[in-house]
């Protein structure tokens, strides 16, 4: 691990991305050689940090900081999907392409959340930060025309489930993984680190 | 969208008929760590040349432009790879394109290479596709897979593909699959098959043999999907030759036809919205209006369960060619098998049976060279290289290494291809005692089916022999 004050940090100033910190560290190449010993190719060691924007989709992502579910709808009167909510977040309408309202479905995550589907697997990728086993979920709220997909931290996901929403707002990370889900009447004290109803 | 005007659903025309005229594979295997990936792409052109009994060098003097399927930049480490082999083929100053559309990578390269030749643009043109996935340690390659998800709403849950996709296996072994045991030793059969058949394929390198009890007891991956029940990684490279009649002729007395529909879905399963089943040529209206009643919860369409991206594939290659049922007009053909599971949804979206029976295909033994119930051959047999299970999935050769598969079958050539004793012990593969010629006798007409990961891409590709199409052109 980066030293705290070596982690590659971004800021904005006058629209142009500002950055402090280390962003990439050089390591050597290493030879591989085959059970003769004969050179057959080499190791290329990469460690890189990416710049990325959210755009308009960066309401979303502070929102869960504050424990808010922020999703948004096609309000175009003369759009075929007007009325339609979309969860995950769309900025534009996917069919008549005007901007998106804001809403927040807080309340309607909370009272209507469900288990619409689930995996529960013991695999993952580099650079995974979740607990395993992970158990997906993919969760389907009242008057949303899509299905959100997250992860479950407490108990046993079945469909149908009554699930809701839990924020990692005590030190948000700023990404998909602040928001979390629980069954429904689970006490805040058995809720992860960090996370708050 | 979830409404599709007349316009969008207007069958795909070609201004002049199109001819697969050879095609070629290299070996394929988990890791080639002493071949660089031009060494597997030069075998699979030069195979293609000699299936056809020419020089690479005189093969080469035919190609117009080039089309180049490779899905992962990232597992290679190579920006621009595409630009690598064209000059390692040397086919420089060609025109040349890369395409990438995950696991549908190699079907969309045909469907470049198709187009091209059907416009007029090349009298003939090469469709060649590739991956490299041995080139990272294994938990990399899932995170780098990941990345083909959504970088802000997924990837950072888990980086691992199978998370996001294994959700739509789970939905439809509950509805459809009713969590029934002989709903479970179905998909099994699946791996049995494609795993048996790849042991005749010299090319493969998932062949095994197998029971249904194995596959049932092999470590859970995903709940319901175990490790035989996936598909391998592989790396490989594959080849099409494409061309206009008189190319065609030139190169061989006895080219294909070949016809390609394309489709697509968003790439997050979250953001598919309800809407009305688009038919194929083989189903009656309300045909589906009972499906939620049969299989509670199995209403919404295409929720978790089913693949659009296939079914419209598949409407627009069906009406280009005539095909009115697939099982009726159709000899072989060729799945993504990606996962058992997902075998069986794709029987349905392509219309193999209706929505909410494709376990039928193979439960009535029709999707096997010869079938175990009767010992007849199997109506539409499927995945006779072994598939994306018992093969290879070098995800950008797949798709082209299908439509090769096919092609052998309507050539009336697969022992050859796949029987010579040289060829195993080239490959460095023991070819088995009881090797048994997988040749579906007769075959005339077949279909691929080139699949992106949550199925956010498809290709439908139909091969015919020239003297049985179903539709004058
Ligand atoms: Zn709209």
């Amino acid at each position: 691990m980066k030293s705290e004050n070596d982690i590659g940090r971004v800021s904005v100033k006058n629209g142009r991305y500002k950055i402090k910190g280390k962003f990439h560290i050089i390591e050597p190449n290493t030879p591989i050689f085959d059970d003769n010993g004969k050179l057959c190719g080499i190791t290329n060691p990469r460690d890189m940090t990416y710049i990325h924007s959210y755009g308009g989709e960066a309401i979303f992502f502070e929102s869960l900081s504050k424990g808010k579910l922020m999703a948004s709808r096609c309000d175009n009167p003369k759009c075929d999907s007007k009325d339609s909510i979309f969860m995950p977040f769309r900025i534009y309408c996917p069919d008549c392409l005007r901007k998106n309202t804001v809403i927040d479905i807080t309340d309607i995550a909370k009272k209507t959340a469900m288990i619409h589907s689930f995996i529960i697997t013991e695999r993952s990728g580099a650079f995974n930060t979740l607990k395993k086993p992970i158990k997906f979920i993919n969760v389907e709220f009242e008057d949303v025309c899509t299905i959100f997909m997250g992860y479950l931290t407490v108990g046993e996901p079945k469909i149908g489930m009554r699930v809701v929403p839990i924020f990692q707002t005590k030190k948000p990370t700023y990404t998909i993984m602040d928001i979390s889900w629980v069954p429904i009447g689970t006490p805040e004290s058995e809720l992860p680190e960090g996370f708050t109803l | 969208m979830i409404k599709f005007s007349d316009k969008q659903l207007k069958i795909p025309k070609m201004a002049r008929p199109v001819y697969l005229a050879t095609s070629g594979m290299s070996r394929f295997g988990r890791a080639f760590p002493t071949l660089r990936t031009e060494e597997l792409c030069i075998e699979a052109l030069t195979e293609a040349a000699d299936f056809i009994k020419m020089t690479p060098a005189e093969l080469k003097q035919y190609i117009h432009t080039a089309y180049y399927g490779h899905f992962a930049d990232h597992f290679g480490d190579q920006l621009l790879g595409e630009a690598v082999i064209h000059d390692r083929l040397g086919l420089d100053p060609l025109g040349t394109i890369g395409v990438k559309t995950g696991g549908a990578t190699g079907g969309s390269t045909m469907w470049e290479a198709i187009k091209a030749v059907a416009s007029g643009y090349s009298d003939c043109a090469l469709a060649m596709g590739w991956e490299r996935m041995d080139e990272v340690p294994t938990d990399e390659g899932n995170h780098l897979i990941s990345c083909a998800a959504d970088k802000d709403w997924e990837t950072p849950l888990g980086h691992i593909y199978t998370g996001y996709y294994a959700v739509m296996a789970q939905r439809y072994w509950q509805i459809f699959g009713k969590a029934e045991d002989s709903f479970r030793k179905t998909m099994a059969e699946i791996a049995v098959k494609n795993r048996g058949y790849g042991r005749m394929n010299p090319y493969a390198h998932g062949g095994m043999k197998i029971t249904v009890e194995d596959v049932i007891n092999s470590p859970v991956v995903a709940y319901p999907l175990r490790v035989l029940d996936c598909c391998l990684m592989s790396v490989g490279a594959a080849c099409g030759i494409i061309c206009d009649e008189k190319t065609a002729y030139e190169l061989t007395d006895n080219p294909l036809r070949i016809w390609i529909g394309a489709g697509s879905h968003t790439l997050r399963v979250a953001d598919r919205r309800d809407m009305k089943i688009p038919l194929l040529p083989n189903e009656e209206p309300g045909l589906y209006d009972d499906l939620g009643k049969r299989f509670p919860g199995g209403d919404r369409y295409p929720g978790f369960s089913s693949f659009l991206a296939a079914r419209i594939a598949s409407y627009y290659a069906y009406n280009m060619t005539g095909v009115v049922d697939p099982c009726e007009d159709l000899d072989v053909i060729e799945l993504h098998d990606a996962f058992t599971i997902s075998d069986i949804q794709s029987y349905e979206d392509v219309g193999l049976r209706p929505y909410g029976e494709g376990r039928d295909y193979i439960e009535s033994g029709d999707g096997y060279h010869t079938n175990p119930k009767t010992g007849k051959p199997g109506r539409l047999p499927s995945n006779l290289c072994g598939g994306l299970i018992g093969c290879m999935h070098a995800v950008g050769a797949t798709g082209l290494m299908q439509i090769a598969e096919i092609g052998y079958h309507i050539w009336n050539r697969w022992a050859e291809i796949h029987g010579d004793e040289k060829k195993w012990k080239k490959f460095g593969r023991e070819k088995p005692k009881d090797w048994t010629d997988l040749q579906v006798k007769g075959a005339k007409r077949g279909l691929t089916i080139s699949h992106a990961g949550v199925g956010s891409h498809v290709t439908a590709t139909i091969l015919m022999h020239p003297n049985h199409l179903l539709k004058e052109d």
